[in-house]
């Protein structure tokens, strides 16, 4: 384990409350656990309550409410109201499936400050597709009614080899919609992702493609929307600086209340993830085994050890590092300077080579029978 | 988009300004982010709450602090945050 220097912790100012893994959509690149089903277990109001109030004494003042869809816990205005009373700006990231408008004026009401909500694609039969649900218009409408109700309104569109061709047709309806905020986050690729990969990531030139229709499109909406867009990392020479650093910035708690240092660290090997029910949250973020793991730069190895870049990227994703090479240590093999690059170099031509014979297998979709098999 | 020195100033209603103990500084929160104020910044944004133009924000600065030469800084400061979306005009 990483021996980490104490005296350095900061304190972490992110907490993402995945309230439940229920979700009435089924998208196939969902970050959640392929394993969901084994963990329903979900933790009592009075725990997020009291999860809530001690992360904020601690710092923590972004507040997400995520899962699986949160909006199935019939707790959530309490959460809300619980968390503005604290002082937490607080952001719902929804599917929008299931807002009604008396909803959105409760959670308005009990202090919300901002909904996100997402949509698949920029058509009705891709989305419904995408989402393993018909959803498409109930989307829309939500997305109109959070404007109407004055919270800011952000946009994410998960962009993969489905839909990146309909760039442009995203970024018009993200206009039309009237989106404050448009995010098109590249899909990252684990959990149910990884296994869809080949299905999922579109060929170099399709992400240069969009990539350019993004850019010029930022341009045109500068001042009225800001587009944050995820970088396809698996193109890039550089890895993704990991949750801004391990155990610096972001907790996330499970809904089962198991604590972790990023969201997808429960498919890591021997962190023994610490739960709420048994420790305070000062004590997960300080003294667990699981925060202190990958904490500072201690744990690396070559190249990243001696390598002058590592105060930037922290070597890169611990996960990705683990799904790819089996190894959690390992520099992420998306950097060029790792000994394991062909991994990914093999992964992109695969991907390519399904796309070009379109001889492709199903997606396997994300709900309880498929999680079940893991 | 540039500062029109005639018209009041206001915080957006798609932010929020608030003071946070555990950094002891003033910050602005919005979807996903959070940014950092100086305490100078944070007097400026304190005051656009939409009864002062620039004029005004800068002579009731200037009397808070009794200081002058204030007006370029601020004004400064002012197209930064507008800029941002911090604050409004209309
Ligand atoms: S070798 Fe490691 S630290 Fe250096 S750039 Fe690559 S991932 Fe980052
Ligand atoms: S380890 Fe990977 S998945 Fe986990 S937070 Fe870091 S970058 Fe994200």
């Amino acid at each position: 384990m990483a021996g980490s220097n104490k005296t350095n912790i900061t304190p972490p100012r992110w907490l993402l409350a995945e309230l439940t893994y229920k979700c009435p959509l089924q998208c196939p690149y969902c970050s959640n656990p392929l394993d969901y089903a084994k963990h329903s277990h979900e933790i009592s109001t009075e725990d997020w309550k009291r999860v809530l109030s001690e992360a904020r004494k601690m710092g923590a003042v972004q507040l997400g409410f995520s899962g699986g869809e949160p909006l199935t816990r019939q707790d959530l205005p309490e959460l809300v109201q619980h968390a503005r009373e604290l002082g937490y700006y607080s952001n719902l990231i929804t599917s929008g499936y299931g807002l009604t408008e008396a909803k959105i004026i409760e959670l308005k009401e009990a202090g919300l400050d901002h909904i996100q909500v997402s949509i698949q694609a920029s058509t009705q039969d891709l989305n419904d597709h995408i989402a393993g649900t018909e959803s498409f218009h109930s989307k829309q409408e939500v997305a109109r009614l959070v404007k109407k109700h004055g919270y800011p309104m952000v946009l994410c569109v998960v962009i993969h080899r489905e839909n990146i061709h309909q760039m442009a047709d995203i970024l018009a309806m993200a206009e039309k919609l009237g989106a404050d905020y448009l995010e098109l986050a590249n899909t990252q690729y684990y959990g149910w992702a990884h296994t869809n990969r080949d299905l999922l990531m579109p060929t170099q030139e399709q992400y240069q493609e969009a990539e350019k229709i993004a850019q010029d499109f930022k341009e045109k909406v500068a001042g009225k929307m800001k587009i944050y867009y995820v970088v396809p990392d698996f193109h890039e020479d550089r890895p993704k600086a990991c949750m801004n650093g391990w155990g610096t910035t972001f907790l996330t708690i499970a809904p089962d209340g198991v604590a972790l240092p990023c969201h997808s660290a429960r498919e890591l090997p021997g962190l023994d993830c610490p739960n709420v029910n048994d420790h305070s949250i000062s004590d997960i973020w300080h003294e667990s085994k699981a925060f202190n793991f990958f904490r500072g730069t201690e744990w690396m190895q070559e190249p990243c050890k001696s390598c002058d870049e590592k105060d930037k990227d922290f070597g890169g994703c611990r996960c990705q590092a683990y799904l790819l090479t089996g190894d959690m240590y390992k520099t992420d093999p998306v950097c060029s300077k790792s000994p394991d690059k062909h991994i990914i170099t093999e992964a992109i031509e695969s991907a390519r080579q399904s796309a070009l014979t379109g001889n492709e297998k199903p997606l396997i979709f994300r709900n309880s029978k498929n999680s079940k098999a893991y | 988009m540039s500062l029109n020195p005639e018209q009041k100033i206001q915080f957006s209603p798609m932010h929020r300004l608030q003071w946070e103990e555990a950094q002891q500084k003033d910050v602005i929160l919005y979807p996903e982010g959070m940014v950092e104020l100086n305490q100078s910044s944070a007097e400026i944004l304190k005051l656009c709450d939409g009864t002062r133009n620039l004029d005004q924000l800068v002579a009731d600065l200037e009397e808070k602090f009794a200081t002058t030469g204030l007006k370029n800084d601020i004004s400064g400061f002012l197209e930064v945050a507008l800029g941002n979306g911090w604050i409004q005009q209309n």
